[in-house]
């Protein structure tokens, strides 16, 4: 396949495709992920092709998806399973944290549980409540899970693919109000290690580090800043757990100064941990402190006013300029 | 204001599939709720194993209390007063079925032929209860109460993706859980999914009267085995101390699942003697003249009396089947007492199968840190 332009929900769907097609094992499972394709279409047309015993609807329980996907996977097969919004995962939250990741820990390594757990996370598209959070600190919190998200079509393709291949029990962070951006996709291309991280813009000044729907307000605010004459090193995590953060430490030691960006809140996020570790490995490099630009420690707010609660660009310019002011 | 029922009580319910009274009288056939009509047809020889099934499991588990008294194991969960629940059950499992348990299925562990060693590690906290849930056809003890259950479920849907249902050689699966775990989110979707995927699964509760110390009427108001018409599948109740009647019951629904015919719900009604665990003290919660009265519906009795009176077995086979007991539980003892802590540096281990790089340098550090004391008074 050539490369060709794709929206990330596409590339994603195609991703599943290949990995349907790569191992008879994969079953795609949630809620209206068969005839519907998923409320966001990801797994459109999946069920068609690949027939009801892989590509299954499952009752409306998120605990029973991932309770029965454990049992599937002990059995031999490599589930996937869709939650339909960040906010209602919490229903399996016992499921994904008691048992998804301890089972190999538990069994002394002798039960693996290839599980992946797609979510479609982030605000910014208007919904009601729960359909715009941000849980990954939960899980990335949790021992035992890796926690990954892309942040454009290339890396959902690609990443996708590589996280049902693993034998890690994986929550797949998918930046919904990202679905429909295109970007190129090249089946061809060499893929990069799953948990690593990857400078997305070169710059001198500032490093700024992203993951998800924020990189895509990193960039443009890269932009941005290019036209005043600072350059942003702009840094796409893609894993929030373990976290690969080596590039960030070599940007911020040229650099002395670190933003950190994120829509879920402050308060012992992955900012917190970030900020902690650059401190750590980088202090004397360290023109500031790292500051973080976040959403704020309420809960998501009501979609009129969601825009005033996301980061954007220029939250992101201001926090680069307070690196300045230390 | 109208008055509410504070303690309404569980509904009233005669059912209860028997074919051993607690008198030790064999009752021929006995039909269940739906018409069903159990039997068993044990040869003698069958009749003294689950005699001593019964026996070795009630020792080995009155063994594992001493060694918690004895500060040997961090706590046990004793299945006093279960035996027949467990035993009848576990014998009814063929080969190729597949075991989920809590953290109380001592019995059917052994009647699964594994080393009843393996789960003291758990409870004497050398390591987390780890097994190879796939070759000993027995998953991991279950803490969380009713989690396994739907592991139960998702297992039993890939037994029949691999088309391994339909016949004899069909697989079956049983999920083991207790009255409390009834309540859970969990096991009602587990019911769920079972029944919307016709799951080649056996739900095998254990209704032992308590939660800790939370009575059943705290968890219901209709008796247990009632809910899974709810559900659209059978529910039969069971006398838990009978374990022919287990067994039949057991072997049935197990024969209904890897058939192809879908889930079964069993309650198996019987008590729990001791307490929920050696942390617990029942005697804050319950009379004893409750615990007195199930004493006489005793699961070992009942069966000793019938086989003498039937001659199957003689005071000589019954003090034979103690002595065997009291030698298995002494070598268990000597077994558990030699069992070695695991090494500090152990705690990283397994936590991925494939490692991360954020555990190997906290490991590092730590064996760095642990190095620094070396040749110190510390």
């Amino acid at each position: 396949m050539a490369a060709e332009v794709l929206t990330l929900g596409k590339a994603l769907n195609l991703g599943l495709r290949r990995a349907l097609e790569r191992d008879a094992k994969v079953v795609i499972m949630g809620e209206d992920v068969g005839k519907l394709g998923g409320v966001f279409r990801i797994t459109d047309g999946l069920q068609k092709d690949f027939g009801e015993d892989r590509v299954i609807d499952t009752p409306l329980a998120e605990s029973g998806i991932i309770g029965t996907a454990i049992g599937l996977a002990l059995r031999g097969y490599r589930p996937v399973c869709e939650i339909q919004f960040d906010g209602f995962v919490y229903p399996a939250y016992d499921q994904i944290v008691s048992q998804v990741a301890k089972m190999h820990y538990r069994s002394r390594g002798l039960v693996r549980l290839p599980i992946v757990i797609r979510i479609p996370f982030g605000g910014g598209i208007g919904a009601v409540e729960h359909h715009s959070e941000s849980p990954e600190a939960y899980f990335a919190h949790t021992p035992g899970l890796k926690v990954v998200t892309c942040s454009n079509p290339a890396d959902g393709y690609t990443m996708i693919q590589q996280a049902i291949a693993s034998d890690d029990p994986i929550v797949f962070l998918e930046p919904k109000r990202r679905y429909w951006e295109k970007g190129e996709v090249d089946a061809e291309a060499p893929a990069f290690p799953l948990h690593s991280s990857r400078v997305t813009r070169p710059g001198a000044d500032v490093t700024v580090v992203a993951y998800g729907p924020m990189v895509r307000t990193a960039l443009d605010a890269a932009t941005a800043a290019g036209e005043d004459g600072r350059q942003l090193d702009v840094i796409d995590l893609r894993s929030l757990s373990p976290l690969d953060l080596s590039p960030v430490y070599d940007s911020v030691r040229r650099t002395g100064r670190c933003v950190v960006v994120h829509e879920a809140p402050s308060n012992v996020g992955l900012g917190a941990e970030i900020a902690a570790r650059v401190t750590e490995e980088c202090f004397y490099s360290l023109e500031s402190p790292v500051l973080r630009v976040t959403g704020f420690d309420t809960p998501y707010p009501a979609a009129r006013v969601e825009e005033e609660y996301l980061p954007d660009l220029d939250r992101v310019l201001d926090a680069v300029d307070r690196t300045y002011g230390w | 204001m109208p008055e509410v029922a504070r303690e309404k009580p569980v509904a009233q319910d005669e059912t209860l599939v028997q074919l051993l009274t607690p008198d030790g009288e064999r009752i021929d056939r006995a039909t269940g709720p739906d018409g069903t009509e159990y039997s068993v047809d044990f040869t003698d020889d069958e009749y003294r194993d689950l005699y001593r099934d019964l026996v070795t499991v009630r020792r080995l588990d009155a063994e594992a209390t001493a060694l918690q008294r004895q500060g040997e194991l961090g706590i046990w969960a004793s299945l006093l007063g279960q035996e027949a629940a467990q035993v009848g059950s576990g014998r009814a499992l063929r080969p190729q079925d597949m075991v989920f348990p809590t953290y109380r299925e001592h019995g059917v562990l052994y009647c699964r032929g594994i080393d009843p060693i393996m789960p003291l590690s758990l409870f004497r906290g050398v390591d987390q209860g780890a097994w190879d849930p796939i070759k000993y056809r027995f998953g991991l003890y279950t803490i969380v109460i009713g989690a396994q259950t739907l592991h139960a479920t998702g297992y039993a849907m890939g037994i029949t993706k691999d088309g391994k249902v339909g016949g004899d050689d069909g697989e079956a699966v049983i999920a083991y859980f207790g009255d409390g775990a009834t309540s859970q989110g969990d096991v009602n979707e587990a019911f769920i999914w079972s029944a919307v995927y016709t799951a080649p699964v056996v739900f095998f509760c254990q209704n032992n009267q308590y939660a800790i110390s939370e009575p059943i009427e705290r968890q219901t108001r209709v008796p247990l085995y009632q809910r899974a018409a709810g559900f659209g599948f059978p529910g039969v109740r069971v006398d838990g101390n009978d374990v022919l009647a287990t067994y039949a019951v057991t072997r049935h629904a197990l024969d209904h699942a890897r058939g192809g015919q879908g889930p079964t719900l069993i309650e198996a009604y019987t008590y729990r003697m001791g307490a929920h665990t050696t942390s617990d003290d029942p005697s804050r919660y319950r009379p004893q003249a409750e615990t007195e009265a199930w004493q006489a519906r005793d699961p070992i009795a009942r069966l000793a009396t019938f086989l003498r009176r039937q001659q199957i077995a003689d005071d000589a086979f019954l003090a034979e089947v103690d002595e065997e007991a009291r030698k298995t539980a002494v070598h268990l003892r000597e077994r558990v007492l030699t069992m070695e802590d695991p090494a500090p540096g152990s705690i990283f281990e397994n936590v991925y199968p494939h490692g991360s790089p954020l555990l190997d340098e906290e490991q590092a550090r730590f064996a760095q840190y642990r190095q620094s004391f070396e040749g110190s008074a510390y």
